[in-house]
């Protein structure tokens, strides 16, 4: 009988409109709605940077680029046992390494320079062992940090102040961004659920107690809630995170290329927390309303328990909702974990956030004109959200039904699976 | 109505109390002894007690909290009249007692909050003032001509201003106006001049802040404002106002525009609490020393008792807020009944 009527239905619909096939309904959609089509192409490009963030970036994001420059030339030469280095336009400091012809010595002290010409102490090998004599005007260089040098070929987006690559850096950041995002949303959103759908359905004092803790919680301004939540479990000695080492599989470790991935996870733990509140009213009202149907009613004469209902009848009709909710909530998330890590409580230092490099040291330099550290990855971030937010646009003016003759498919309400 | 109004005043009582509780265990729950940090290296068991002691961290939880709420609203009579001295001690008033700071001044927290609040106060004004300049009129205009360039450019601009994370906004400000134009914010320099003494510079202090927190806000309120004016041009009595001949101006400014406002009202007094945790963000990176600032350092410092109080305030602020707008909701659109 079902079967029927679905095929009817579906033979309706094709009489309705001609067959297009997906390619060009796709087509004629991002034609109708070019931001979505700028949108999908801002969240495609960062989405596969944080995918393939080990393939993609050119350097390590966490390690100092290192460059090898000519210093300055030998005044004159020196012989096998000679300590003191005369050395034209030469800039050192205590411990740096300097290369002649391949011999490393390391430098004891430097002087300042007298008519251009600079006297090193150095050590050359260790004691005892025989070193190389060297011939007046032979090239000197040194190897040293990258530091905040311009964008360039080799390093389009530049270097920060410890000589990592910017660019890598962005790129990793767009893998911690997405994976905080999504794993706050999805611990958001669960949670968020499961309260909106018991608030909802049972009413009463349940209700009456969950949603007075959500107005109390609503009444926080966002940022200091979240600033506390981090810091309660974020903290290094407090008991959520030991707890989450000691009895889950969460690695304490570098996992899926993020160092300290637990880290990462109370933070993600933190905004997901602040979201489910928000999301736990919306679903309580739409479970208000939706828990009123006559099925409903069925199901409890047919003696089906509340969790049955629960999970069976209300749960599968507000899930369309709650996709819709994650969706919203996403790029919040995003900039949330931005937001904190921002003002410091966030993904700790050596971590590639996009929040955190916009802050600290990087900001400070950035004011003596070294603008690319905090530039690009601030950058990244306004476009991921921006993709976001322009899909989420996107989406919802092509699933108006007031706006649209309607899609036809997709679970709305009503499309929920029968289950007797 | 009058009864609608007198049940919203009473509910916040419970509703303030809830919070007190809330911010108050969410606060000692954080790890680390606010004693200790204040202290750093210099910590002994003993200076810790008696730190602790002095401010009374080593009584129960009930006693701690109850000291609390009752310093705050303690109901005494003062001389003064929202800051007018009236004379004689006869206007009742709640004692507004917020304890003292942990830090070694043990300065009063609320002669604190007296210098830093009218910081944070002019940043929300303007921030306002600007984001309803920035939002309105341009959702007005995108909806009087849907499907147009200026439609298109009004959708775009919105969807860039709310997707620009404000603190980046502000950091280009900053960088770039310090490297292109060789400008900084003056309280940089020479730290918050009021509006009384110099207009000028007080204005260049506020003006980057309240414009980088307001594109936001102006998103919201543009698209919203787009949305209720299609609304509202759909009605008969625009229709009417149309064929009666009169002029565009008209019936959009004098007919329209003031219907389609009414569900933005609500909107900003939502914004608000938005923007007070906002200003926490904004007002360290502009270094304007608020109570956003004031806020986030007090956190860090884990200075609980500076944390709760603030926090308690912010929220009596967002929860007056919402209720003033529900009260102006209910002048505003006479359909709306209240039982």
């Amino acid at each position: 009988m079902a079967q029927e009527v679905a095929v009817l239905a579906q033979l309706e619909q094709e009489e309705r409109k001609p067959r297009v096939g997906p390619l060009r309904r796709i087509l004629r959609l991002s034609r109708q709605h070019p931001l979505g089509v700028m949108g999908v192409f801002f969240v495609g490009i960062l989405v596969i940077a944080g995918v393939f963030a080990e393939l993609l970036a050119p350097f390590d994001p966490l390690a100092p680029d290192r460059v090898t420059v000519e210093v300055g030339t030998l005044t004159s030469s020196i012989d096998k046992k000679s300590e003191d280095l005369d050395i034209t336009d030469f800039s050192a400091l205590q411990n740096d390494v300097l290369e002649i012809e391949n011999e490393k010595m390391t430098v004891i002290f430097a002087e300042v320079p007298q008519g251009g010409i600079t006297t090193v102490g150095v050590q050359r090998g260790s004691h005892g062992t025989e070193v190389a004599p060297h011939d007046a005007g032979q090239t000197i260089r040194i190897t040293k940090i990258n530091e905040l040098a311009d964008p360039s070929w080799k390093h389009p987006f530049g270097t920060d102040r410890l000589g990592r690559d910017v660019l890598s850096r962005t790129i990793f950041g767009a893998r911690i961004s997405l994976l905080i995002g999504f794993v706050a949303i999805t611990i958001g959103v669960t949670i968020g659920t499961f309260f909106g759908v018991v608030s909802g359905y049972f009413g009463g004092i349940v209700d009456t107690l969950i949603q007075r803790i959500v107005d109390m919680l609503l009444a926080f301004p966002a940022v200091v809630l979240l600033l506390a939540i981090v810091a309660v479990i974020g903290d290094e000695d407090s008991s959520v995170r030991e707890f989450l080492a000691d009895n889950t599989p969460i690695p304490q470790g570098s996992f899926l290329g993020v160092p300290v991935f637990l880290d990462i996870f109370v933070v993600a733990l933190g905004i997901g927390v602040a979201v489910s509140v928000g999301t736990a009213r919306i679903v309580r009202g739409a479970v208000l309303s939706l828990k009123e149907n006559v099925y409903i009613e069925a199901a409890r004469a047919m003696g089906a328990s509340d969790m049955r209902i629960m999970w069976k009848h209300i749960f599968p009709n507000v899930a369309a909702l709650v996709v819709i909710l994650a969706s919203v909530f996403l790029p919040i998330a995003i900039l949330a974990e931005a937001a904190i890590s921002f003002l410091g409580v966030g993904v700790p230092d050596p971590t590639p956030s996009w929040g955190a490099d916009l802050t600290g040291p990087n900001r400070e330099r950035a004011l003596d004109g070294y603008w690319w550290p905090v530039f690009f990855p601030g950058l990244a971030l306004s476009l991921i959200v921006l993709g976001f937010n322009m899909l989420g646009d996107a989406f919802r003016d092509i699933s108006d039904p007031r706006l649209r003759g309607g899609m036809g498919s997709g679970p709305g309400p009503g499309g929920g699976r029968g289950g007797h | 109505m009058r009864d609608y109004i007198i049940r919203r005043l009473l509910l916040v009582i419970p509703i303030m109390l809830g919070v007190s509780f809330l911010t108050f265990s969410i606060f000692r729950v954080i790890p680390g002894d606010p004693c200790v940090l204040e202290q750093g290296f210099g910590a002994t068991p003993e200076t810790v007690k008696a730190c602790r002691d002095a401010h009374g961290l080593n009584d129960p939880w009930y006693e701690q909290y109850t000291r609390w709420v009752w310093d705050i609203s303690q109901p005494v009579l003062t001389d003064s009249l929202f800051g007018i001295d009236v004379g004689p001690k006869i206007i009742p008033s709640p004692k507004f007692d917020l304890g003292t700071t942990l830090t070694e001044a043990d300065i009063e927290v609320s002669t604190e909050l007296s210098r830093k609040l009218p910081v944070t106060v002019e940043l929300m004004i303007m921030t306002m003032f600007l984001s309803l300049l920035l939002g309105v009129p341009p959702g007005v205009l995108s909806a009087i001509r849907p499907g147009t360039p200026l439609d298109w450019l009004a959708r775009f601009s919105s969807v860039l201003w709310l997707s620009i994370p404000s603190f980046y906004l502000g950091i280009l400000v900053i960088t770039f106006g310090a490297s292109w134009f060789n400008w900084t914010p003056p309280q940089f320099g020479t730290g918050y001049v009021s509006i009384l003494d110099d207009p000028w510079t007080n204005l260049q202090e506020f003006f980057f802040p309240s414009l980088v927190l307001a594109l936001g806000i102006a998103a919201v309120i543009m698209r919203l404002t787009r949305s209720s004016m299609l609304e509202v041009m759909r009605n008969d009595y625009i229709r009417t106002a149309w064929s009666k001949g009169l002029k565009e101006r008209t019936v959009v400014w004098r007919h329209a525009v003031k219907n389609a406002l009414i569900p933005v009202v609500t909107l900003i007094g939502l914004q608000l609490g938005g923007l007070l945790g906002g200003s926490v963000i904004i007002e360290s990176l502009f270094n304007l020393n608020g109570v956003g600032k004031y806020t986030l350092e007090s956190i860090i410092r884990r200075d609980y008792i500076t944390v709760q109080s603030l926090v308690l305030i912010f929220a009596a602020v967002y929860v007056v807020t919402n209720l003033v707008v529900d009260i102006a909701y209910a002048w505003l659109d006479p359909r709306i009944h209240y039982g």
